[in-house]
């Protein structure tokens, strides 16, 4: 044989073997193999509001309900150093959430006051546009999901989110998990992690683990497109305000201070 | 052409198992990072990216030794740069690599590295990084081995090397943009999100690589029969003048933006930079050096007389490579990421396994660097009989 | 045609060769392949044992279907399977498959260890073959916690 055609021949079953990942996609099966749980909550933007007036006026000064039940549901870890803290959801002073209504004669009300804080489940999320893998991406329904089987840990959404959601297992999470939920997975060294919105408890038809959690229904959960919704009834009654709007991310998550 | 890397002086043998050792220390320190995870480094939870990153950010700009002499050599016909383009090559292809392992060691999972090309994402900056830097580093290889092969043989180097060269002009201003679109585009980040950030990068980038490349000529003056002719270096130098000036000029026109209009949110990082913010500013002594340091350069480069004397011009190009190594690499990264989401200033200080892991790939770049130079300088050698 | 080295190519190329098949020889009157354990009360309960597919498919594409799984959950959010018999079940390898395949004791399993849930079931397989599955590190046995 010539080595010229030796090579096309070699070029062509390359090129072959290439292409045969495509063609079993196209030839499997299209049944409907899978399907959503019937219990699952519809829903096309999720979104929450924060009703920190309620929390402040009706709770009790260190009730950390909604934390615990959310760290608890997602095996969070408590690392116990704030160089690799781990948190899904967790308060900041009212100056450091909202650092643009600081000002030195700030109202009784909110100085000083803790602000709930976690992902925003942007609709436009730059996490999301940065990530090189599409490990952490946008459902249909508005949450920002992490895959977190495809994370490389490159740490470049850590970066790119401004409402610093994010936190990096530094080491293995394992032996900081107090109380291990069976149900749900912990994460592994090396990668990203972030609240979630629970989607695993709305496919189950579960409001999310904070909402539930607290005492005084300081947290509304519902869908932004439904008008009749939860979250839009409330929109439509209070004024509310977000955390960094000018940045364009355009936060779900909304904030009644006052 | 290979084999000639492996003989050598006395010199070069140590020089070398001094690489190799660096080298094996700073593995030795990675499996014990792959093994704990990232904990063994100084990044936090706000700072997270440090020491690692910011040598890539910083040996990006490296890598421009190569379109600075082969630029004026293929477009401008600069003949005196013809015996050197092969080193400004050789030094990209050197921290090309460097970059990549760099980002490699940065990974929390490295083992799924692929993934960024199993699932391609066109509107991550970092997959059009990857794909920038393996283009850059594949061209200067190519471009570089075959050039030197065919001057070996005292022959025309084949056509599509030309072309290469061609492609390789314009490829070497990708590198740089790209790298800086990778911070410029980041909502909340003040000290990155600057439109003249890629022309800041191309600025420094243009006066680094061939500060590093001056050193380097001189060096092997000094240790090997190869000179790279007074004229390639005054030009050089020339162009290391012209680019130092431009990227202190860059620097000034962001302290102006940010402090005369008084936003806030644009002095932050800057004041935490050069005087410290909320009483905190590790980085403040580094930028200040960086400041004497640029200064002393720019002094040494624009007078005539210091600029063409070799000691004080390897001073003035010392200076520039630290200088920017401090303000692209140190200051520019870590710095974006204070104060944090909160406004809080959370410090970086890196851990002796991180720095020790840093070396080790300063190490393998320097080993590359060397036997790369030592095939062509004996190569130099060779055909100049 | 003359041969330069002879004899140390030819020693070399013995050594590389009987070293690229040593796992053939190695492996050879080795133990007999492990049948695993499916004797779990969860299992014991169920009229018709079978899984989710018949036994033939869950040997020969068990890891694709993981992989099928995992990925019409995280990325789709589809969480039911329905399976060629019709039946359907709720794709979560913790929730699902481990329900029935768990079958050390809870307290092996300590989760503070990086190795941990050494799933009997899974890994009489795996480690005869030697593939190390890396599920573990972040899915958890069920049984204990709840």
């Amino acid at each position: 044989m010539q080595r010229r055609s030796f090579i096309k021949i070699g070029g062509f079953c390359a090129l072959g073997l290439g292409a045969l990942p495509v063609a079993r996609v196209f030839a499997g099966s299209n049944q409907t193999k899978y399907a959503a749980n019937p219990e699952a909550l519809p829903g096309k933007q999720w979104a929450m509001v924060v009703d920190m007036q309620k929390c402040w006026e009706e709770g009790e000064p260190d009730c950390t309900d909604c934390i615990l039940a959310c760290h608890q549901t997602h095996n969070v870890p408590d690392i116990g150093s704030v160089k690799e803290e781990i948190k899904w959801v967790w308060t900041e002073p009212f100056e450091n959430t909202f650092p643009e209504q600081k000002h030195a004669y700030l109202a009784e009300s909110v100085k000083g006051k803790p602000v709930l804080v976690f992902c925003n489940h942007c609709a436009n999320p730059s996490c999301v546009r940065v990530c090189p893998t599409k490990a952490t991406y946008k459902r249909s329904d508005g949450i920002i999901m992490m895959d977190y089987h495809r994370c490389i840990g490159c740490r470049y959404c850590m970066a790119a989110c401004p409402f610093g959601a994010r936190s990096f297992n530094f080491r293995d999470p394992r032996p900081f998990i107090k109380e291990v939920n069976g149900a749900f997975p912990t994460r592994e060294k090396g990668v990203v992690e972030k609240c979630n919105l629970c989607e695993e408890r709305l496919a189950a038809g579960l409001v999310p683990a904070c909402v539930e959690a607290c005492k005084h229904n300081a947290l509304v959960f519902g869908d932004l497109d439904d008008p009749e919704s939860a979250v839009r009834k409330v929109l439509r009654a209070r004024y509310t305000i977000q955390r960094k709007p000018d940045l364009g991310t355009k936060p779900k998550i909304y904030y009644i201070v006052s | 052409m290979l084999a000639k890397a492996l003989r050598g002086s006395k010199g070069y043998g140590q020089w070398v198992a001094l690489l190799v050792a660096l080298f094996g220390i700073g593995f030795m320190y990675y499996l014990a990072q792959l093994q704990q995870g990232l904990t063994v480094t100084g990044m936090s939870r706000d700072v997270s990216w440090g020491l690692y990153i910011a040598q890539f950010t910083f040996l990006v700009g490296v890598a421009a030794s190569a379109v600075m002499v082969v630029l004026p050599y293929y477009l401008h016909n600069v003949k005196s740069f013809g015996r050197i383009t092969i080193f400004g090559e050789f030094l990209a292809v050197a921290a090309v690599t460097m970059c990549l392992l760099f980002i490699i060691v940065d990974l929390g999972k490295p083992t799924r590295l692929f993934n960024v090309l199993l699932y391609p994402t066109p509107n991550s900056i970092l997959f059009w990084d990857m794909v920038v830097l393996n283009g850059y580093l594949l061209l200067n290889i190519l471009i570089g081995w075959n050039v030197l092969e065919a001057e070996r043989k005292g022959v025309v180097p084949p056509k599509w090397v030309k072309t290469l060269i061609y492609v390789s002009i314009p490829w070497a201003v990708s590198i740089h943009t790209v790298t800086a679109f990778l911070y410029a585009g980041l909502p909340g980040k003040h000290l990155w999100m600057t439109a003249i950030l890629a022309a800041r990068f191309l600025a420094s980038a243009f006066a680094a690589g061939p500060a590093l490349l001056i050193i380097l000529c001189l060096v092997m003056k000094r240790i090997s029969k190869f000179d790279a002719g007074e004229e390639a270096i005054g030009k050089l130098a020339s162009i290391v003048t012209y680019a130092m000036a431009v990227s202190v000029f860059f620097v000034g026109l962001e302290l102006f933006t940010a402090f005369y209009s008084q936003v806030p949110g644009h002095m932050y990082s800057l004041q935490y930079l050069f005087v410290g913010l909320y009483g905190q500013g590790n980085l403040v002594p580094f930028m200040w050096t960086f400041t004497l340091l640029a200064i002393i350069a720019l002094v040494l480069l624009l007078n005539p007389k210091t600029r063409t004397n070799e000691r004080t011009l390897t001073i003035a190009c010392v200076a520039v490579f630290v200088s920017l190594w401090i303000e692209k690499g140190l200051g520019l990264v870590i710095a974006g990421f204070v104060p944090n989401a909160f406004k809080k200033v959370v410090e970086y200080v890196p851990t002796l396994p991180e720095v020790l892991i840093t070396l080790g790939i300063w190490a393998i770049g320097g080993l590359i660097l060397t036997v790369l130079y030592k095939i062509a300088v004996s190569v130099k050698e060779e055909t100049a009989r | 045609m003359a041969m330069y080295n002879g004899r140390s190519i030819v020693t070399g190329l013995v050594l590389f060769f009987a070293l690229l098949t040593f796992p053939f020889w190695y492996g050879l009157g080795a133990a007999p392949a492990p049948e695993p354990d499916l004797n779990t009360p969860a299992i014991q309960k169920l009229v018709e044992k079978k899984c989710v597919e018949n036994r033939e498919f869950m040997r020969a594409n068990h890891m694709e279907l993981l992989k099928e799984w995992r990925n019409a959950v995280v990325r789709t959010g589809n969480r039911v399977y329905i399976a060629g018999d019709g039946k359907k079940y709720e794709m979560s390898l913790q929730n699902t498959c481990l329900d029935c395949h768990a079958n050390i004791p809870p307290k092996q399993v300590k989760t503070t260890s990086n190795q941990l849930s050494q799933v009997q079931f899974c890994n009489s397989c795996h480690s005869y073959v030697g593939v190390k599955p890396d599920c573990w590190t972040c899915h958890i046995q069920p049984k204990e916690g709840r």
